[in-house]
Order: structure tokens, then C-alpha cells, then sequence
């Protein structure tokens, strides 16, 4: 199967990269960007056939590798 | 006395440090981070560099790697375990120290000398220094240290914060902040103090002919302290 999950830092958590991300958009001239935040996005295909299971290997994986909680949030998109 | 000095794919301080534990007295030897076992260590340092090319997060590929469980069995029997820079990193990917190191709040790396002021003297690695504050250097790009305001409770309860940024006369203000870090910190400790992490390079201010001298005082006090 398989796994689409997004990884997003958590709204408390200063963005440098999106700052300046921002800024070169509002450079380009779409002033109308307030904000920007960076991510990361994890496409993994895992040999499972149940997708209960493969989501909970991917949350597994999640915890113990893909993210930092401290500073971010995971999320499975998509599962097929 | 015996030190180890952990090298990872892309680790590219550890010949320095061991060139400074060296200079210093201990015995050092270098470990490959695929190794099981550690040497025979009173010290195990984490140096700073790449490891992993900085994938995924700073240190977080490198705290799974096969060396890690005896580097956290050693630190958790109480072994005093010291991680420089992206080894400091590697220490809060394992959950040794709390906390995280993030990307520089001006998002530029930093290569420059700083002054930071010892918080906490009561352990093996700043007993008996003398000076409040030390010139070290630091080279990095997520140094920018943050932990949850529980985090920062619980390390503020239990003194774990090692050093401070500061300027040249100990003071700790904004503009003594080079990366944004929580409240100018440097450096932390785990509760116990065996478990040392710190962005600045003490390895390369260990002669006064080519940088500074204070990474001098800091090797000789750790040396003394095993004595």
C-alpha cells in the first residue's frame, strides 16, 4: 500500500524558511502572501495488504523517526 | 582516562576532538557509528559535523544508528556522555536532553566567536572553572534551541541549563543571541548533569596561536575533575 503523510511544524513553532519564503513571493510581487509555513510530505509504500495496518505501521514510524512532536504534527492524507 | 569519540557518516569535528582530548590527557579512541560495543570510556563525546547530511532533521538519522543503545546505556548508568554542536543534536533526537535545536532564527549559518556564562557549576564538566564566561566558537545552522514551556519548566526547576550566549561582560540580552535560542541558551543538561549537550566548539579553542585558549581551561577542568 500506499502512504501519503504530511508533516507540519506546529503553530507555535517559529518558521525561518517560511519567512523567508514569504518574502521573496511578496519580492515577486504577490503582496497579497501573509504567511507561509514549510512542511514535509512522505510518500512511503509499504508491503502491507490491510490499510489499517499499514497506517498503523506509518504512525509507528512517525513517532519514532519521521517527526519531532516536540516541534511537529504528522498527518496521514491518503492511504491507498 | 579513557574517552570515545563517536564518528558518523558526515560527523567532520571528531578528529578535532580527538585531537583535543588528546592534548589533554585522555586516552581516546575512535568509534565507528556501525560498532555495537563501546570501548572501555569514562567519557563518550557526540562531535559535531553533518551526520547523515543533516537528512531528514539535524541528528536524528544518527541517533538511531547501531552505536546509539551503548551510548545510551552508557549515559544512563550514570557515564558522562558530552555532545558538541550536531552531536547536541543527536542528544535531543535520542531524548537524552529535552528539546530540540531549530533552524537559526535569521536563517543564515553562523561561523563566529562567542562568549557564553557558566549557569551551573555543580557538575563534572564546569567544577573549578574560575572565569564566569568562556570564548568559544560556533558553527551551525539549527542552533536555535526551543523545548515546550513544560520543557523549559521542568529544566529551569531542575538547573539543567549549562551555559548561556553573553557578551564580552556576561551579559544576556537579545543582541548576545546569535540564533534566537529560548532564553540565550547554550547549552543543557539532563537531570542527573552526566549528559552534557552544547552548540559551541570548545575543540577549537584549544591554542592560543591559532584561535583562543578557552577550550584549554575546559579540557583541563574535565580532565581534573576525573582525578
Amino acid at each position: 500500500m500506499k502512504v501519503k503523510v504530511i508533516v507540519t511544524l506546529k503553530k507555535s513553532v517559529l518558521d525561518p524558511q517560511g519567512t523567508v519564503i514569504k518574502q521573496a513571493l511578496n519580492g515577486m510581487g504577490y503582496n497579497n502572501v501573509k504567511d507561509v509555513r514549510q512542511g514535509k510530505f512522505f510518500e512511503i509504500n509499504i508491503d502491507e495488504k490491510d490499510q489499517k495496518s499499514a497506517e498503523e505501521k506509518t504512525e509507528e514510524m512517525c513517532k519514532k523517526l519521521l517527526t519531532n512532536l516536540v516541534i511537529e504534527d504528522y498527518k496521514i492524507i491518503e492511504t491507498q | 582516562m579513557n574517552s570515545s569519540v563517536i564518528t558518523f557518516p558526515g560527523s567532520n569535528c571528531d578528529r578535532d576532538m580527538d585531537v583535543a582530548l588528546k592534548k589533554f590527557g585522555f586516552k581516546n579512541n575512535m568509534v565507528w557509528h556501525n560498532d555495537v560495543e563501546l570501548p572501555k570510556s569514562d567519557l563518550v563525546v557526540l562531535p559535531g559535523g553533518f551526520s547523515y547530511g543533516d537528512y531528514l532533521r539535524c541528528g536524528s538519522m544518527a541517533s538511531k544508528s547501531k552505536i546509539m543503545q551503548s551510548v545510551i546505556n552508557f549515559a544512563n548508568s550514570g557515564g558522562l556522555l558530552m555532545g558538541i554542536c550536531n552531536g547536541f543534536q543527536i542528544l535531543t533526537e535520542t531524548e537524552l536532553l529535552p528539546g530540540v535545536l531549530l533552524r537559526n532564527k535569521k536563517a543564515e549559518f553562523i561561523c563566529k566567536n562567542v562568549f557564553v556564562k557558566i549557569n551551573n557549576n555543580e557538575n563534572n564538566y564546569f567544577k573549578n572553572i574560575k572565569k564566569k564566561t568562556l570564548e568559544l566558537h560556533i558553527a551551525h545552522n539549527e542552533g536555535n534551541y526551543f523545548c515546550s514551556n513544560e520543557q523549559m519548566n521542568e529544566i529551569e526547576t531542575n538547573n539543567q541549563i549549562a551555559l548561556f550566549y553573553c557578551d564580552e561582560n556576561g551579559e544576556t540580552n537579545e543582541s548576545s543571541n546569535p540564533n534566537g535560542a529560548s532564553k540565550n541558551i547554550a547549552g543543557i543538561f539532563n537531570k542527573k548533569k552526566n549528559i552534557l549537550g552544547m552548540m559551541p566548539h570548545p575543540e577549537r579553542m584549544i591554542d592560543k596561536s591559532l584561535s583562543g585558549d578557552d577550550g584549554s581551561i575546559f579540557f583541563n577542568n574535565l580532565l581534573n575533575n576525573f582525578k
